[in-house]
C-alpha cells in the first residue's frame, strides 16, 4: 500500500512531471477564477486552439514549443481584443473565425511532416512525462510573472468582472485591462500545453474555479480552493495515470471533473444535497436570488 | 488638486449604440445640488444619455463638462448605481466588498484599500441601515437592501456626479424613504444627481429638474414648470395618462 504511494515518485521523470503539473495547476486555478467570473470560457478555448500553429512551427523547427505558442498567444489575445471592439463583427463570430482558422492552419502545417499522427497526438493531448528541467524552469518563471501581474491588478480585474459599467464610469481602462487578462490567460495556456495539451487545457482552467465557486461565496477563498483543486487534481491525476497506465493529461482532467461533481453534490450551501435538505425543511435557500427581492412591490 | 463641486454642462451631445443614433444634439446645464430626472418612453434614450454621461458610451459629438473640466477627467468621482437587472448577483463578493469598490480609484493602482477605506465602507453601510451586515454575500439581501449596498458604494466615492439607473425598480415604501434621504444627502454635498426612471411619481417627489428625452431633448427645466400636460404628451406621445 505504502509502496504504491511511493513507487511512482522514484523516477526522475515523474518528479519533474509532478513539479510541472503542480505549477500548472496553481496557474490554471488562479487565472481560471477570472476566466469564469469574467465569462471568458469561450475565449479561453479559442486562445488554446489559436496558439496551435505556433506550437507546430516551433516543434517543426526543433525549438521549445513555448516560443511559438507564446508568439501566437500574444497575437491572438490582441486580435480577439481588437476584433471584439470593432462593431462590424460580433464578438462570438470574431472569435470563432480566429480560432477555427488558426487551428486548421496548425493541422495543415503538421500534416506535411512524416509521422505526423504521433506528433499530433502529443501536441493535442500533452505529454507531461516528457518535460525537461528547462521546461519546468520556464513554466515556473513565466508562471511567476503571471501570478505577480494577476495580484498586482487583482482589485481592477475584480471590479471589471463584477461591474464593467462602474469600472468604465470610474475611468478605468476596461479594454486595456481585458487585454492584459487575455494575455495572462494566453500565457497560462501556453505553459500548460506541454502537460495537458491543446484540447484539454480549457478543462483545467474552468473546472477547478467552477468547483471552488460552489464551495464558497468569497473571492479570496474561491481562489485558494481553486488552486488547491487544480494542483491537487494534477498530482492525484498523475499518480492515478501511473498506476492505471492511462494518458496523464486526460486522467488529470477527469480527476478535476470528479472534484467538481463532488462539490456539486456535497457543497455546504450551493450543493444539490444541501439545497434539497433546505427545501425539505421549508427554508428558502439563503443564496437563492429572488429577481424582485422579498420586499418588492407585488405586481 | 481636489476637484470641487461644479455645474454639469452638456453641449451638442449626440450619442447611441452601434451605428444608430439614439439622441442628437442634447444640451443642458445642471447646478451643484440639482437632482435631475431623465424621463421618456422606453427606447427614447434616457438610459443611453445616462450611460454616455457615465462614460460607458462614447459620444459621437459634443462635450460633457463639470465646472469647465471634461467630466472624463474627474471620472474617479463619478458614481454609477446600476439597474438591478445588470448586476451579477452570483458574483462571489460580500456587501462590504462591493462598497469598498467605491474606494478603489482613490486607493490607486497597486494598492489595496486600507484601514481608513474599510472604516469608510462600514460607516456608509451603517448610514444606509446595513450596519453589521457587511460580511454577507450580496445575493442574501432583499431587493431594497441590495440597492442600498450600491448607494453605499456611491457614497464612499465622495461623488461629484451621481448617476442612478432605474433606482426605484422593485423597492418598497420603507426603502424608498432611505433612497430619498440618500439622494438629498448627495445633493446637499453639492453633487449633481441624475436619475433615469420610468417612475413618474418618484420624479415629482425627488427631482429639482427634469429632462424629457425622446430621441432628442424635448424639454428641460425645473420640475414644477416643466411638468405640464403638453410637455409630457410631447415626450410620451400621448401614451401616458396625465393627472397634473
Amino acid at each position: 500500500m505504502f509502496d504504491a504511494l511511493i513507487d511512482p515518485w522514484r523516477y526522475e521523470f515523474m518528479q519533474r512531471a509532478l513539479l510541472e503539473i503542480v505549477i500548472v495547476g496553481v496557474l490554471c486555478g488562479l487565472v481560471g477564477c477570472f476566466v469564469v467570473l469574467r465569462g471568458l470560457a469561450f475565449i479561453g478555448d479559442a486562445l488554446a486552439h489559436a496558439v496551435f500553429p505556433g506550437v507546430v512551427l516551433s516543434y517543426m523547427a526543433g525549438k521549445s514549443i513555448l516560443i511559438g505558442a507564446f508568439v501566437f498567444g500574444l497575437l491572438t489575445a490582441l486580435g480577439v481584443g481588437f476584433l471584439s471592439r470593432s462593431r462590424r463583427v460580433s464578438e462570438d463570430s470574431a472569435i470563432g473565425v480566429i480560432f477555427a482558422s488558426f487551428f486548421a492552419l496548425g493541422v495543415v502545417l503538421i500534416s506535411r511532416e512524416a509521422g505526423f499522427r504521433r506528433d499530433l497526438g502529443s501536441l493535442l493531448f500533452g505529454n507531461v512525462l516528457g518535460v525537461s528541467n528547462q521546461d519546468v524552469l520556464a513554466t515556473f518563471l513565466i508562471g511567476l510573472v503571471i501570478v505577480v501581474v494577476l495580484f498586482a491588478l487583482l482589485k481592477e480585474f475584480t471590479l471589471v468582472a463584477f461591474d464593467t459599467t462602474m469600472a468604465r464610469a470610474a475611468g478605468y481602462p476596461v479594454f486595456a485591462l481585458d487585454v492584459v487578462l487575455l494575455l495572462l490567460v494566453s500565457g497560462t495556456i501556453v505553459v500548460s500545453l506541454q502537460s495537458v495539451g491543446n484540447i484539454l487545457i480549457l478543462a483545467l482552467i474552468v473546472t477547478p474555479p467552477a468547483a471552488a465557486r460552489l464551495l464558497t461565496d468569497r473571492l479570496g477563498r474561491m481562489m485558494a480552493a481553486s488552486v488547491a483543486i487544480a494542483a491537487g487534481s494534477g498530482a492525484a491525476g498523475l499518480f492515478l495515470s501511473y498506476h492505471l497506465d492511462t494518458a496523464a493529461g486526460a486522467t488529470i482532467v477527469l480527476t478535476a471533473t470528479a472534484c467538481f461533481l463532488v462539490a456539486l453534490v456535497f457543497a455546504p450551501n450551493h450543493g444539490l444535497l444541501s439545497s434539497a435538505i433546505q427545501r425539505r425543511r421549508g427554508y428558502h435557500h439563503v443564496h437563492h436570488y429572488h429577481p424582485m427581492g422579498e420586499d418588492a412591490d407585488p405586481h | 488638486m481636489d476637484p470641487s463641486p461644479g455645474a454639469l454642462q452638456v453641449t451638442g451631445l449626440s450619442t447611441g449604440y452601434g451605428t444608430t443614433f439614439h439622441l442628437a444634439n442634447v444640451a443642458f446645464r445642471a447646478e451643484p445640488g440639482d437632482v435631475v430626472g431623465l424621463i421618456g418612453p422606453n427606447g427614447g434614450g434616457k438610459s443611453t444619455l445616462l450611460k454616455t454621461i457615465a462614460g460607458v458610451l462614447t459620444p459621437r459629438a459634443g462635450t460633457i463638462e463639470l465646472g469647465g473640466v471634461p467630466l472624463r477627467r474627474l471620472a474617479a468621482r463619478v458614481a454609477f448605481v446600476p439597474q438591478r437587472e445588470e448586476v451579477n448577483w452570483d458574483f462571489p463578493v460580500t456587501a462590504r466588498d462591493v462598497v469598498l469598490m467605491g474606494r478603489y480609484r482613490s486607493a490607486g493602482w497597486l494598492r489595496r484599500p486600507g484601514r481608513a477605506d474599510r472604516d469608510h465602507a462600514e460607516q456608509a453601510l451603517a448610514r444606509l441601515g446595513l450596519a453589521g451586515l457587511g460580511h454577507r454575500h450580496i445575493s442574501s439581501f432583499s431587493g431594497g437592501q441590495q440597492q442600498r449596498i450600491f448607494l453605499a458604494r456611491a457614497l464612499v466615492q465622495d461623488p461629484l456626479v451621481v448617476l442612478l439607473d432605474e433606482p426605484f425598480t422593485g423597492i418598497d415604501a420603507a426603502n424608498r424613504e432611505v433612497f430619498h434621504e440618500a439622494i438629498r444627502d448627495f445633493a446637499a454635498s453639492g453633487a449633481v444627481v441624475l436619475m433615469a426612471t420610468h417612475d413618474l411619481d418618484e420624479v415629482q417627489v425627488t427631482t429639482s429638474k427634469i429632462a424629457c428625452v425622446s430621441g432628442r431633448l424635448v424639454a428641460y427645466g425645473p420640475t414644477a414648470e416643466t411638468w405640464t400636460p403638453e410637455i409630457l404628451r410631447a415626450t410620451f406621445g400621448g401614451r401616458v395618462a396625465v393627472f397634473a
